[in-house]
């Protein structure tokens, strides 16, 4: 026994072993639970025992208890009556193409008839369980959750016998064996689910968009071209690279190239040197896909020149290359080079120069 | 009361008895179903309104599985690009994908296909809310105590199924909003360290969002989660008929007995008629009261977003966490990125996760109390317990606060940073306060509840004595109200002792500082000694007060 009456420490339990099953059962057995550092009240008060009972009105008055059986009655014939009604409501209020009026008739008059048909039956029974039906307490004695002393022998004799007559704990070769087939067989399951996804390796693909050299920007959904002249001052475009609407894979497509066209005022630009060339005449294009967890960051606020992330909040600030100036983000958003080609239309000048988007392990920037 | 035995033996059967004795005795020839019945027909209920969460969650749940079967046969889990044209204007001719097609038709083309869908979506939510209820019921009674640690557990996995088929639930539509909240998830899954780019590749299927989220979603919304919460909830209901309910202390109600109603019938017809209920109210939510719009959102495009979206209500704790990193949190491993942006959070609702998970095992390792315990306690009867409750409580609130950041600034005039911030310090002090004034006020009940047992209360009836002195008369509880108050389990801080070799081992240490840490405050259940002198002093003082008037007069 343990030092202070902290209770037993049962030996580990070897799921392998039905010898070690058997002396946790058996060291156990006949011992009376510790009740901890519990105190076990010498002087208590004694349990008063039950209470008197008191009738309801039901019992006492026989006509009350005949309006009861009556009030239960109406609400279970309510119930029908709502089943009933809902059906009807079905047929008599169809959906009518075009009108969502019709749609709001027909979702509510069905939901009250379907309401009715089952409070109708749910407060029914309860008021019949509390009015009607026997309603003093009854007691139950408890066991203990364990087993008999005569069960668990019994149990303990099953695994002894099992183990005899298998030698499952006498014959190790076997049962490590048997331990080592059986941990190898999920393996196949694992590698099963590599083909989830394709076989190419996942970090190229992350590490680039499809913008490119001398790729138009144009209009988020429409797809037509932006003229610098049209990006007046103050003014912020949804842009995608020219040709995403046509793609098979448009949406993933989307999801890494969408972007954010913002004129500023060149002199409130905070340009360092590498970036010299990125902006046309004040004109910048930033990844629209914030850097934290991949929302676009939709939100621009014309005074401050801050982009705002709804999903999560954080904020990149414009005249300083974006860098994030507030909430959980933590790199700048990426930054697409951009120039007029020959016809006046925005292009970019190149890919991004790092993967947009939430990072991610194999980033390297 | 007659039993219902008398009928069968004495009178002639009716029609209809006769059928039911055929019936009954056709099915136990072929399942000996009669030893069920025998078993458990009679078994006894204890009645207390807090037992009924659960059984909102359980019924909850059916009204999930009926309506989400009616669902299924009209939702296609594909993301192949179709054209709407079905009966909502606003979105006809435009591109997306078939679950969103199908969805839409649900709503606008198949009678009561709305009703259904809002009533599945209702009663998720309703699932969610109640199964989290009832286990801050389990928790602050004690009811996870030996012999329900296990159930305690199990019942802990439902509580993560059920989110987690709330959120696959919540992606099938691809709507905007939805297809949103994969994309976090998607950005999550990528910032795990080491496996986080692969593993969003594999659960994608290739580049986000790819075709095949939806159809692997909804393999696990409806099969596999459903299966394993349904074979889960199967060993819950189980354990819960072998350990029998608990019950609150009472009058007649004691460690080895069940109080209550038998299952045959009335519990049978209150839970039945509850059932009933709960479905009708939820029902009657969706009759009236809209819930995810879709059509409102739209089809899912990376590319627009509209502020002020929310996750359903259950993941809000998880987003908010996201939202409470502070700016560049993430460094570099050599070539690699560690972010600990995602890490963080990860780390913080895991671990929160698990405590919650654990804490049966904890506190029965601090008690070392090995006694089977029946008896719910009241929660200011365990004030550590119930303070580590309420200090949990308000770090999930922090959390589920924060995911409503940007809609607590704009509703109440504040700057996004300035509730962030805020939110920030609240989450670290915020369970600490609450923590500490839990433990006071719980003290300060027991010891009202204390003075009560032993002097009675207030009657508020105010006597003159003979000699001018005005007293108020305290009204002394009956026996059975004095027996609600008293009694509890008290326990005292471990002592530390060295084991037979002489040693205190480093766990037994630990072990005895958080029993101080728990115990050291207690106030001690009044004793039958304490009592009877109570009452012989308390009579003594209304009988003593005019021969003490005098002395003061002096």
């Amino acid at each position: 026994m343990a030092q202070h009456g902290d209770g037993v420490t049962a030996p580990e339990g070897d799921a392998v072993h039905g010898s070690a099953v058997t002396t946790a059962l058996a060291v156990s057995h006949q011992t009376v639970e510790s009740p901890g550092t519990a105190v076990v009240p010498t002087d208590p008060v004694i349990n008063p025992g039950f209470p008197p009972h008191n009738p309801r009105m039901t019992d006492l008055y026989p006509e009350k208890a005949a309006r009861a059986a009556r009030q239960v009655a109406i609400l279970f014939y309510i119930s029908i009556i709502g089943s009933i009604f809902a059906v009807a409501a079905y047929v008599a209020f169809p959906i009518v193409p075009g009108d969502p009026g019709s749609i709001r008739i027909n979702n509510a008059l069905l939901g009250i008839g379907i309401t009715l048909g089952l409070l109708g039956i749910g407060l029914g029974a309860v008021h019949w369980a509390k009015q009607l039906m026997r309603e003093d307490e009854s007691v139950e004695l408890r066991h203990g959750t364990r087993g008999t002393d005569a069960t668990r022998e019994k149990a303990v004799e099953v695994f002894t016998l099992g183990n005899n007559e298998s030698g499952i704990g006498r014959r190790s070769l076997i049962r490590n064996s048997l331990i080592g087939a059986l941990v190898l067989t999920p393996v196949p399951a694992v590698a099963l689910f590599r083909d989830l996804a394709p076989a190419a390796n996942p970090v190229p693909l992350l590490q680039h968009t499809m913008w490119k050299k001398g790729t138009r920007l144009t209009r988020d959904p429409d797809g037509t071209a932006v003229k610098a002249t049209d990006v007046t001052l103050g003014s912020a475009f949804h842009i995608i690279p020219e040709g995403l609407n046509d793609r098979e894979d448009a949406l993933e497509q989307k999801a890494k190239a969408a972007v954010l066209l913002m004129r500023l005022r060149p002199e409130d630009l905070h340009v360092s040197e590498a970036r010299k060339g990125w902006n046309y005449e004040g004109i910048v294009a930033y990844s629209k896909i914030c850097t934290h967890v991949g929302c676009p960051v939709a939100l621009y606020e014309q005074q401050t020149h801050h982009l705002l992330c709804p999903c999560h909040q954080s904020q990149f600030d414009i005249t300083h290359e974006a860098k994030v100036i507030f909430g959980p983000a933590r790199r700048p958003l990426p930054q697409l080079p951009i120039t007029i080609d020959s016809e006046g239309y925005l292009v970019a000048q190149s890919d991004f120069h790092e993967p947009v988007g939430p990072d991610f392990w194999e980033r390297e920037l | 009361m007659t039993t219902t035995e008398t009928p069968k033996t004495v009178l002639a059967p009716t029609r209809g008895a006769r059928f039911t004795g055929a019936a009954a005795n056709y099915i136990d020839e072929r399942t000996s179903i009669s030893g069920l019945v025998k078993e458990l027909g009679r078994k006894i209920f204890p009645d207390h309104w807090s037992f009924m969460l659960g059984e909102v969650a359980l019924y909850s749940f059916i009204v999930i599985l009926l309506t989400g079967t009616f669902l299924t046969f009209f939702f296609q889990a594909s993301m192949a690009d179709v054209t709407y044209a079905g009966s909502y204007i606003p979105l006809k001719g435009v591109d997306m994908s078939a679950a969103m097609n199908s969805t839409l038709n649900i709503s606008f083309d198949i009678r009561g296909g709305l009703l259904m869908r809002q009533v599945h979506h209702w009663a998720a939510l309703l699932f969610v809310a109640s199964i989290g209820l009832h286990m801050l019921r389990i928790y602050f009674t004690g009811a996870f105590r030996k012999p329900r640690e296990l159930n305690w557990l199990i019942g802990f996995v439902l509580f993560v199924l059920a989110m987690a088929e709330g959120f696959t639930g919540y992606s099938l539509p691809d709507d905007l909003l939805s297809g949103n909240g994969l994309r976090i998830i998607d950005g999550l899954v990528k910032g795990l360290p080491v496996i986080g780019t692969w593993t969003s590749y594999l659960l994608f299927g290739g580049e986000f969002p790819g075709t095949a989220i939806v159809g692997r979603l909804y393999t696990l919304h409806i099969l596999l989660l459903p299966a394993i919460l349904v074979a889960a909830l199967g060993i819950h209901l189980v354990l819960l008929v072998i350990n029998k309910h608990t019950q609150f202390a009472g009058p007649g109600k004691t460690n080895d007995n069940v109080v209550g109603v038998p299952i045959m019938p009335v519990f049978a017809a209150k839970a039945g008629g509850f059932f009933f209920i709960v479905f009708g109210v939820i029902v009657l939510i969706a009759s009236f009261f809209t819930i995810n719009p879709i059509w409102t959102y739209g089809p899912y495009d990376p590319s627009p977003v509209s502020a002020g979206t929310q996750p359903d209500w259950y993941i809000g704790f998880a987003d908010g966490a996201l939202r409470l990193v502070p700016s560049d949190w993430g460094f570099m491993i050599g070539p690699w990125t560690f972010s600990l942006n995602i890490v963080a959070p990860v780390l913080v609702l895991g671990l929160f996760i698990v405590a919650v998970a654990i804490y049966p095992f904890i506190e029965g390792w601090v008690t070392g109390d090995k006694r089977e315990h029946h008896i719910a306690d009241r929660p200011r009867n365990a004030p550590t317990r119930t303070a580590i409750g309420a200090a949990g409580v308000t770090f999930y609130a922090v959390l589920w606060a924060a995911a409503s950041s940007d809609l607590i600034a704009t509703h109440f005039g504040l700057t996004i940073e300035g509730v962030i911030t805020t939110l920030q310090y609240l989450l670290i002090f915020g369970p600490i306060v609450a923590y500490l004034v839990t433990k006071r006020i719980c003290l300060g009940l027991m010891k009202k509840d204390r003075e009560i047992a032993l002097h009675g209360y207030e009657s508020g009836r105010i006597v003159r004595l003979p000699g001018g002195e005005y007293i108020e008369v305290h009204e002394q509880l009956s026996d059975y109200e004095r027996w609600r108050l008293i009694s509890y389990d008290d326990y005292k801080p471990l002592m530390l002792r060295p084991d037979a070799k002489g040693r205190i081992s480093v766990t037994e240490r630990l072990r005895a500082a958080m029993s101080n840490w728990f115990f050291e405050d207690r106030i001690a259940p009044v004793t039958r000694a304490e009592l009877e002198q109570a009452h012989h002093s308390g009579h003594g003082a209304i009988e003593a007060a005019p021969e003490s008037e005098p002395a003061q007069l002096h």
